[in-house]
């Protein structure tokens, strides 16, 4: 099939890197279709108030909120890209020699007879950002105990506090800007948690510490959350995790606890604390179902793999931000900016990309150190009672996982998700995917799960209704004229 | 009570004032402004349980706000299984808690 338009960009994520990618592309002369599954740009990193609700000082809740609305009101007025809001991917068919065809349905989230698009783009930026991974723990499947990015999108989004009086918990930094958002949403942040110990946090952060220097800019960010705390007096705590969340239909209290440096709870050490909310998150989990769909080869630490242009292992498919490394909104533009010039026909080599690539360098760096520090000790499970929930949708305890796994004596994670339906709910795995994975791992014992499956492949990326999957779609790119007339128009070629 | 929506007087980012919007949920009427995800409107209103779990009928709230878990799935006008975190609330939403139990017959 011959190409119409040989510098069509299409990018999948407006957060950051998304956004950069678009305007880089743009920078380079290729036409550029942007989608996000939100009616928002800015990604989970800015998200912020909706229209209605307009606000004088809404830079205060943010980083970087003058670099969005650069990028953004740039995109925004630029004929030459088009955004599509609220545009969920929920497939990508590979075809030979080409990044593939992306399968779109747009309209209210979960909505009833969306309208399909379909988009076979010369060259593809997967910008699909990550979520909070949270550990399964006693009681966690109550209500009032959300993740860290459920307090933060609840704080940006819609200016409302999810608790009165809550506790954060979990490991990271991120754990700091939650707390910042409660705190000035009006909850009282009764203390955060850290699960890492001193030496951990030590390890991570001391050595080299002249490497940090370029990377000032996530210090002030940090600082900034500090600052925030000493205000707000909220204390916080190393080496300390939440045990146990208690309630009969909601939470009532948790139970926290000293940890040891695996993280594994130490007995006697448990506290009981009354609260309303509970937020907790241990880190994150990049989104890689797109990724895994387009064909893209994936490191060993379960990352997408790139190369010095962002490109991945499929010609004409790149990924920039959160999917690539977890490393924060910063290293996401960096990235992103890389991987929009080079799809655009640009070289990685290319005099406008050495800042970017610098600032690259510098802010993996950076996020090498958070995983030093504030990465998952192997020690976590012990927190698990028999019937604690591990797949919250399944509602398949720890018990009944180890049970099957020990009866069964299968080494076959596909196998073993069958028979325990662990990961097979309607959240596909994405909550509890990786912990079920480590525990069943944990249980065969030498040479752990033998079918190299992962919990990360998800054909069907999202659930689309049977009407919706029955009815026609348009096909966007190649047939530029047959786009639907409520779409934004087709992209214009050339620089602005 | 729990969960509360910033008044907006209050607020430090100085918004305009905003536009109420009024839905019901199981034929309780939750107040809440435009902009609002239903989910937002419905924790503020107090209630922190949207739908009991098919196997054991436990109660279910908001866990991840940003459209991952699935968790916070309700009727809204008719269509079932809308993440209420991600869809946006409009003024006179008819929001129905789901409890989906298992066919009978299946092992429990």
């Amino acid at each position: 099939m011959s190409r119409v338009l040989v510098n069509d960009v299409l990018v999948i994520g407006a957060g950051p890197a998304g956004l950069a990618a678009a305007r880089a592309a743009r920078e380079r002369g290729a036409s550029v279709t942007l989608l996000d599954s939100s009616d928002r740009l800015g990604g989970q990193f800015w998200r912020h108030l909706p229209d209605t609700r307009p606000s004088a000082a809404e830079r205060i809740l943010h980083h970087g909120w003058d670099t969005f609305r650069g990028l953004s009101d740039a995109l925004e007025s630029d004929s030459g890209c088009r955004i599509i809001r609220s545009a969920q991917v929920w497939a990508i068919e590979t075809s030979p020699g080409g990044p593939g065809t992306v399968h779109v349905v747009v309209g209210e989230p979960d909505g009833v007879g969306r309208e399909r698009l379909a988009f076979s783009p010369d060259a593809m930026i997967l910008a699909t950002g990550a979520h909070d991974r949270i550990l399964p723990f006693p009681g966690w499947d109550l209500p009032g105990v959300f993740t860290g990015g459920a307090a933060q999108a609840f704080a940006k989004g819609e200016r409302l506090a999810v608790g009165r009086r809550v506790i954060v918990a979990g490991a990271g930094p991120f754990l700091l800007p939650v707390a910042a958002s409660l705190a000035s949403t009006g909850s009282t942040v009764l203390g955060v948690f850290e699960a890492n110990r001193a030496p951990a946090l030590l390890r991570g952060w001391l050595p080299r510490p002249w490497q940090l220097l370029p990377a000032a800019s996530k210090g002030v960010e940090l600082a900034g959350y500090l600052a925030g705390h000493l205000r707000h007096r909220i204390p916080y705590r190393l080496g300390r995790m939440v045990v146990a969340a208690h309630g009969t239909d909601r939470v009532e209290a948790v139970t926290v606890a000293s940890v040891a440096a695996d993280w594994a709870p130490i007995s006697g050490t448990g506290r009981t604390v009354e609260v309303d909310a509970v937020c907790v998150s241990h880190g994150f989990t990049p989104r890689l179902e797109l990724a895994i769909a387009a064909g893209c080869a994936l490191t060993a630490d379960r990352f997408v793999g790139v190369d010095e242009g962002q490109q991945t292992s499929v010609p004409g498919v790149f990924a920039a931000g959160e999917i690539t490394g977890i490393g924060g909104a910063d290293l996401a533009m960096a990235e992103g900016l890389i991987a929009g010039h080079v799809a655009a026909g640009g070289a990685a080599a290319d005099d406008q990309l050495r800042r970017a690539a610098r600032r690259r360098r510098t802010f993996q760096g950076f996020a090498r150190r958070i995983e030093v520090a504030h990465d998952i000790r192997p020690g976590w499970p012990q927190v698990l009672t028999a019937d604690t929930i591990v797949c919250r949708c399944e509602e398949v305890s720890f018990g009944t996982l180890c049970a099957t796994a020990e009866s069964t004596r299968s080494r076959s994670l596909r196998a073993l998700k069958l028979s325990t339906r662990a990961g097979l709910g309607i959240c596909q795995g994405r909550v509890c995917g990786r912990s079920v994975e480590e525990l069943l791992a944990a249980r065969v014992g030498d040479g752990g799960l033998g079918d190299g499956v992962t919990t990360d492949r998800r054909p069907i990326a999202a659930p689309i209704r049977l009407g919706e999957l029955a009815a026609d779609h348009h096909g966007l790119g190649l047939t530029p004229d047959h786009h639907s007339p409520e779409l934004p128009p087709h992209p214009t070629k050339g620089t602005k | 009570m729990t969960a509360r929506l910033l008044p907006f007087g209050d607020d430090p980012i100085k918004p305009a004032p905003p536009t109420p919007v009024t839905i019901t949920v199981d034929g309780v009427p939750a107040n809440g402004v435009a902009g609002q995800s239903l989910a937002g409107v419905i924790l503020a209103s107090g209630t922190l349980a949207l739908r009991l779990t098919s196997a054991q009928g436990r109660p279910r709230g908001v866990f991840c706000g940003i459209g991952v878990c699935y968790d916070c799935l309700v009727e809204v006008n008719g269509q079932r299984d809308v993440r209420a975190c991600q869809r946006r609330a409009a003024d006179g939403d008819v929001v129905t808690t789901q409890h989906d139990r298992r066919p009978s017959g299946d092992a429990a």
